[in-house]
């Protein structure tokens, strides 16, 4: 066990060093210095390159980004001249947190029942209306149920706010919009293990030896039946924070995502960078969770790497 | 009894009762014949070669081309001359959501393409070599799946601006890790057969046996796997457009076409419906042929 987790982590370590090097890498290679466009030249343009360290060799700058991302120190903005990448995305990281949450629950406490109930149903049809149903879930882009959602139940019909996060129901709309995906896709992943699960030998000796149906369930059933959904979670985290996005820019959440876009727009390379590597460090730490919850309910896949 | 009771003679038509009625098939006439039979599937498709044919030929006989502006006609209402009305600079929104079926078309043919040549090499050199070199690749690939494909095309439109190319630059990096690692896992598996073993023994060479015996058998799979990309990279292209950050007008992508008419979108919400339905469509055929030949093509299914 302790083997797996070393390992898990290890491979954690690097992959965020390799995303630090390819934006790092990127961000060298793009066209222009961030300091052309300020009107500056001769001495001015050299002192203002020494004071963003830009006058030294590449590697050299690299590696003190490295030491400097160890204190958690992710530079200055270039373009909100002053302000640090770190303060910026701890101003706006907690609205997709709190969105991200909300979302998350909300796909579990769905997604994972509408799994069961489709494999238990026992007519075929109704199985096929499930499948299309789900079809259709994973098939409409978020933006497009964002702004279904938005135009009908906030414009037309004014049912729920749309501006912002201040109250609870300003959460109903952005978590449906961004949870559809998810939810059909566990609720398909819940119905396809469960299935397989129902299978098994083990399933008809828990049955034979006059083990309530409950238990059954909950013990022999769920348990093994959650790995693929336990393995879905990091991914989920991936897509919930790339899909906060661009519901943030609709809904006007003033969370990371928003943010992200307009450094993009801005050019803001600093600030593009920073996002990228905090939105990467915490998928890979969700990733690493998942896996680890994994390990320990399921003692095969501990043997396996 | 009587050797005459025991055995008689056999009538005409009891002749041909040995004879096994059901006509033999090769797999992929099976496969067919499967495919034709589920509905969803079939209508998946046939949405797929309209859409490809308008795709195609719609933009040559449209009377409009997809920047033509006639500001006498701003916002006009669906009629005979524009089917679809025209949008706030008097384009025709019709020949642009024919134009728009080009860019979503080329982005999920480059990103079924790329995923297809990358995806399957890879995947099959890892599952053959297996041992150390298969530990490396996969390593490799877990590293380039945990950092999102969203970052990856954000970095490189900084780098080479927003333009088709850039987006389909972006998609390629990471469009091919789900096929390479279903390769691989395919290939594993297949490896450990008889057939290979004994086209082994027979001395066949390494890439015949990984061409001709693995990589075939997996074809099924890997025909899937294409056909799930295609949609994921159409999404990707409209997403990135409807923030901003992606192809931008006059260029008409899907994407785009409904953000520039999201400011409208109180007053001619049809203006952002047309370009939002025809994302939808397309990417709920490419699903159901995708479900559809996942069924047909598994060998292991009872026909």
């Amino acid at each position: 066990m302790v083997k797996y987790i070393g390992k898990r982590i290890a491979i954690g370590i690097l992959t965020l060093f390799v995303l630090v090097l390819i934006t790092f890498t990127m961000t060298k290679l793009m066209p222009g210095s961030p300091l052309q466009s300020k009107n500056v030249t001769g001495d001015v343009l050299a002192k203002m390159e020494e004071k963003y360290g830009l006058d030294k060799p590449v590697a050299e700058q690299f590696l003190i980004y490295c030491k400097n991302l160890l204190h958690g120190d992710l530079g200055t903005s270039y373009k909100k001249v002053g302000t640090d990448v770190t303060e910026i995305i701890s101003n706006t990281m907690w609205p997709t947190i709190r969105l991200g949450l909300v979302t998350f629950v909300l796909v579990l406490v769905v997604g994972i029942p509408a799994g069961v109930a489709m494999a238990r149903a026992k007519s075929n049809k109704i199985k096929g209306v499930w499948l299309s149903a789900l079809t259709l879930g994973v098939s409409v882009p978020n933006f497009i149920v964002a702004l279904l959602l938005l135009i009908l139940f906030g414009v037309q019909l004014k049912l729920f706010p749309i501006l912002g996060l201040d109250t609870p129901m300003h959460y109903v709309l952005p978590a449906i919009a961004q949870g559809l995906y998810p939810i059909s896709a566990v609720a398909r992943l819940t119905q396809s293990s469960y299935e397989e699960v129902m299978r098994q030998d083990y399933i008809t000796m828990a049955k034979a030896k006059g083990i309530s149906g409950k238990t059954v369930l909950v013990r022999h059933i769920l348990k093994n039946a959650m790995l693929p959904v336990i393995t879905y979670m990091g991914p989920m985290v991936a897509f919930l924070l790339t899909g906060s996005v661009v519901i943030e820019n609709l809904y006007t959440i003033p969370g990371i995502g928003k943010e992200f876009v307009n450094a993009i727009s801005n050019h803001d390379y600093t600030l593009v960078m920073g996002i990228t590597i905090f939105i990467g460090a915490i998928i890979i730490i969700c990733n690493l969770l998942a896996d680890l919850i994994c390990a320990i309910v399921d003692p095969r896949i501990r043997k396996s790497l | 009894m009587t050797e005459e009771a025991l055995f008689r003679k056999l009538e005409a038509e009891e002749k041909n009762d040995e004879f096994i009625a059901v006509e033999s098939q090769t797999f992929l006439q099976a496969a067919w014949k499967n495919f034709k039979s589920n509905k969803r599937a079939l209508v998946g498709g046939i949405v797929l070669i309209v859409i490809v044919l308008l795709a195609i030929f719609g933009p040559m006989v449209a009377p409009y081309s997809y920047d033509e502006q006639n500001m006498a006609l701003r916002n006009a209402s669906p009629s005979a001359d524009h089917w679809f009305g025209t949008d706030k600079m008097g384009r025709d929104i019709f020949v642009r959501i024919l134009y728009g079926a080009r860019i979503s078309l080329l982005v999920g043919l480059v990103a079924a393409v790329v995923n297809l040549i990358i995806g399957t090499l890879y995947g099959g050199i890892a599952g053959y070599a297996g041992g150390k070199v298969d530990m490396v690749m996969m390593r490799i690939v877990d590293i380039i799946y945990s950092i999102p494909s969203m970052l990856y095309i954000v970095l490189i439109m900084l780098m080479f601006g927003a333009s088709v190319g850039s987006i389909v630059l972006g998609i390629s990096i990471s469009c091919w890790i789900d096929m390479a690692r279903i390769v691989r896992q395919e290939v594993k598996s297949l490896k450990e057969q008889e057939f290979t073993m004994a086209a082994f023994v027979l001395g066949a060479s390494s890439k015949r046996i990984l061409v001709k015996h693995l990589l075939l058998n997996a074809m099924g799979q890997i025909i899937v796997t294409v056909t799930l990309m295609v949609p994921q990279a159409i999404f990707t292209e409209a997403w990135l457009s409807f923030l901003g950050v992606g192809i931008s007008a006059p260029q008409a992508s899907w994407g785009t076409l409904a953000q520039d008419a999201r400011s409208l979108i109180q007053v001619y919400p049809m203006q952002t419906v047309y370009p939002m339905l025809a994302i939808c469509i397309t990417i709920f055929a490419f699903n159901f042929v995708g479900e559809g030949l996942e069924k047909a093509l598994d060998p292991k299914r009872k026909r």
